[in-house]
């Protein structure tokens, strides 16, 4: 599903260049479930932005299921990420001012799903999340764990490739993250492909494979026994 | 089209109702631009229209001849010798310049402006009498309040007839006594009262106090002859009153045996010139009017520009969101633009229906009120559609700025941690 080689990235900051990424080298399997791990500094977030075509890198390659991902101007960046990714933030990111329906509906708005098939859809995944009562409500009338699972079900409303999740517990106390990590894992047990960015090994642990970064370079890369996040919620 | 999807309307009613006070206050600039363009538009349309209503009846292409004493020497004759002209002159003018369009010659009862004793039942009234071919009334059109105005039958069977002003009515009648019908005597000879008109307040060539009998009437009653005191003319709609003005001098100070250097000799007034006056007037001030309107309605957009551009800082977090789910920079654009375009468009109908309710308001409290040069304050279809255009042109070029301020937007510093 992705195939990445020899990517590099470095930011300039006045005058001294950061080298942040130097040479990452990893595919992902079609329905893999992979924990981006490495603490602050190692790159990971700039990793995910590349992989997300938020940001570009310097040299490499990158393969998203079988498309070379390069040359991106803003336009066509927006349509591969509205076609090929979903993502999860770890502040949720829904639009304050629209229903959890709506923010769901939103990429298939920029998909150009007619109306009623947006709505049908959006109640559909809200379904699947487990909100779907709480279709009308505002972001602010929800709970953290509540928020992160409407940003989900919006990330799985355009039906994409691959889920991106940018450390998705972050915002969460321990047992909700525990109740979001059980959903992530029963989309995952339905073949989707996801990657999560966290620094937290509990979370890691509820993945099939964690690749740990350092200082650029991934250092580890092994698949894991799952721990299933049922058991605590 | 995408004009009619309703999403995007529903996208871009949502944003700009999310924060109605903030929206409300944008749009206030322009409301109040619109107000005042409006107004300013439509008293300048109102005073046009009030001088217009002024001179109703009025031939704007006429003037007026009449004869003096001469001021030079000239062929043998001493300087000062009073000129008189005859009937004779009018036909020689309508035939030899074409230009003409109406002659209306006139003579009145004693020297110029002189007044006469009008008599009834013991009542009298010191009036202006005048001999008029009933033509006169096509270059000064008499408001009549009662009756008719002279006409060609009175003409050629030479009727006593005669068409008095209202204040002689008022001198020579009780209040709401019937006048038509009724005889006044002048010099000794009795006329038949046949209309009323009210003199015209602001253009008053006539008098305040006059009494018309027809030409030959005059002729035959005070014994006139062929004498004539002066004339009405109006020329043709496409020619310059002042070129046939001095063709006619020319033609009269020759056939006079006048210098042709003498000013004085014939007197004349120009009534194009006062028109044209008035009318370079009030076009220059429908112009100032509009350019003072436009850039307050400038004004009034740039405020909006300024409110959208802090809405998209504002907005930072939630344009970056909208990017990563794949919104285009086309779309984040285009629903910038029509934020301002919807915002300024609104506000101007708003301002635009305030305005209009002023104008209204105004229009009934000085209703036909003549003193008031002001009549009718209305702005015209093209100037309302001008404003309009030029206002959504406007908001467009000036919505562009926060539009293309949000799409320098990166989705990936909009969503970063902070």
């Amino acid at each position: 599903m992705i195939q990445i080689k020899d990517l590099h990235k470095s930011y300039k900051m006045g005058k001294n260049s950061l080298h942040v990424l130097k040479g990452i080298n990893f595919n992902v399997e079609e329905g893999e479930l992979v924990a981006i791990m490495g603490s602050s500094g190692s790159g990971k977030s700039t990793l995910l932005n590349i992989l997300g075509m938020l940001d570009s890198s310097d040299s490499g390659e990158y393969i998203l299921d079988n498309v070379p991902i390069k040359d991106l101007n803003e336009t066509k960046a927006a349509r591969y990420r509205n076609k090929f990714l979903g993502f999860v933030f770890q502040s949720f990111n829904l639009i304050n001012y629209k229903s959890a329906a709506e923010n769901v509906a939103l990429p298939l708005y920029y998909q150009k799903v007619p109306r009623k098939e947006r709505q049908e859809k959006a109640l559909k995944y809200l379904e699947q999340v487990g909100l779907k009562e709480w279709a009308g409500h505002l972001p602010s009338e929800l709970s953290g764990g509540q928020k992160q699972r409407v940003a989900i079900a919006r990330a799985l409303a355009a039906e994409p490739k691959v889920l991106l999740a940018d450390e998705p517990t972050g915002a969460l106390d321990s047992k909700t993250s525990y109740e979001v990590m059980d959903l992530i894992q029963k989309i995952n047990d339905a073949g989707n492909t996801i990657l999560i960015v966290t620094h937290e090994p509990d979370i890691a642990d509820m993945c099939k494979r964690i690749v740990h970064l350092k200082d650029g370079v991934i250092i580890e890369d092994k698949k894991i026994e799952q721990v299933r996040a049922e058991q605590y919620v | 089209m995408w004009i009619f999807d309703r999403d995007l309307w529903s996208e871009i009613f949502a944003t700009l109702g999310k924060n109605l006070f903030r929206t409300f206050l944008t749009m206030l600039g322009v409301i109040i631009a619109m107000i005042i363009l409006v107004l300013l538009l439509g008293g300048a349309n109102g005073m046009s229209n009030g001088f217009q209503k002024i001179f109703a009846g009025t031939a704007s292409n006429s003037l007026f001849v009449w004869s003096q004493s001469t001021s030079e020497p000239y062929k043998g004759f001493e300087r000062g010798r009073r000129i008189q002209f005859k009937l004779e002159d009018a036909t020689i003018l309508k035939e030899q310049i074409p230009e003409i369009e109406v002659l209306a010659p006139r003579i009145e009862l004693g020297s110029h402006r002189g007044v006469v004793t009008v008599y009834r039942n013991g009542l009298t009234s010191g009036s202006a009498v005048y001999g008029d071919y009933p033509n006169v009334d096509e270059i000064m059109k008499k408001k009549l309040v009662e009756g008719r105005f002279l006409n060609e039958n009175d003409m050629t069977e030479s009727k006593k007839v005669c068409v008095i002003g209202e204040e002689t009515y008022k001198l020579l009648f009780e209040k709401g006594e019937n006048a038509i019908g009724e005889d006044v005597r002048i010099n000794g000879v009795f006329f038949n009262i046949v209309g009323i008109y009210k003199p015209n307040q602001n253009i008053n060539i006539d008098g305040e106090n006059s009494v018309y009998i027809p030409f030959s009437t005059f002729q035959k009653a005070f014994g006139s002859g062929d004498r004539m005191g002066w004339m009405a003319i109006s020329v043709q709609s496409d020619t310059k009153v002042p070129v046939v003005e001095s063709q006619i001098k020319r033609l009269l100070k020759n056939k006079y045996d006048i210098n042709p250097t003498d000013e004085r000799a014939i007197g004349s007034f120009d009534m194009s010139e006062v028109f044209n006056n008035v009318s370079a007037f009030t076009g220059v001030l429908q112009g100032v009017s509009f350019f003072v309107g436009i850039l307050t309605l400038l004004a009034g957009v740039i405020a909006i520009s300024n409110i959208l551009l802090i809405t998209v800082k504002e907005r930072t977090k939630e344009i970056g969101i909208r990017r990563a789910l794949g919104a285009t920079p086309k779309v984040v654009k285009r629903q910038i633009v029509l934020e301002s375009i919807v915002i300024t468009v609104f506000a101007g109908f708003v301002g635009f229906a305030i305005a209009i309710g002023f104008l209204a308001i105004a229009n009934n409290m000085i209703g036909e009120n003549s003193d008031v040069p002001f009549y009718n304050l209305m702005i015209s279809i093209p100037q309302f559609l001008g404003s309009f255009v030029l206002m959504v042109g406007l908001s467009v070029l000036i919505g562009l700025i926060p539009a293309n301020r949000a799409i320098r937007i990166k989705p990936i510093d909009a969503l970063r941690e902070e």
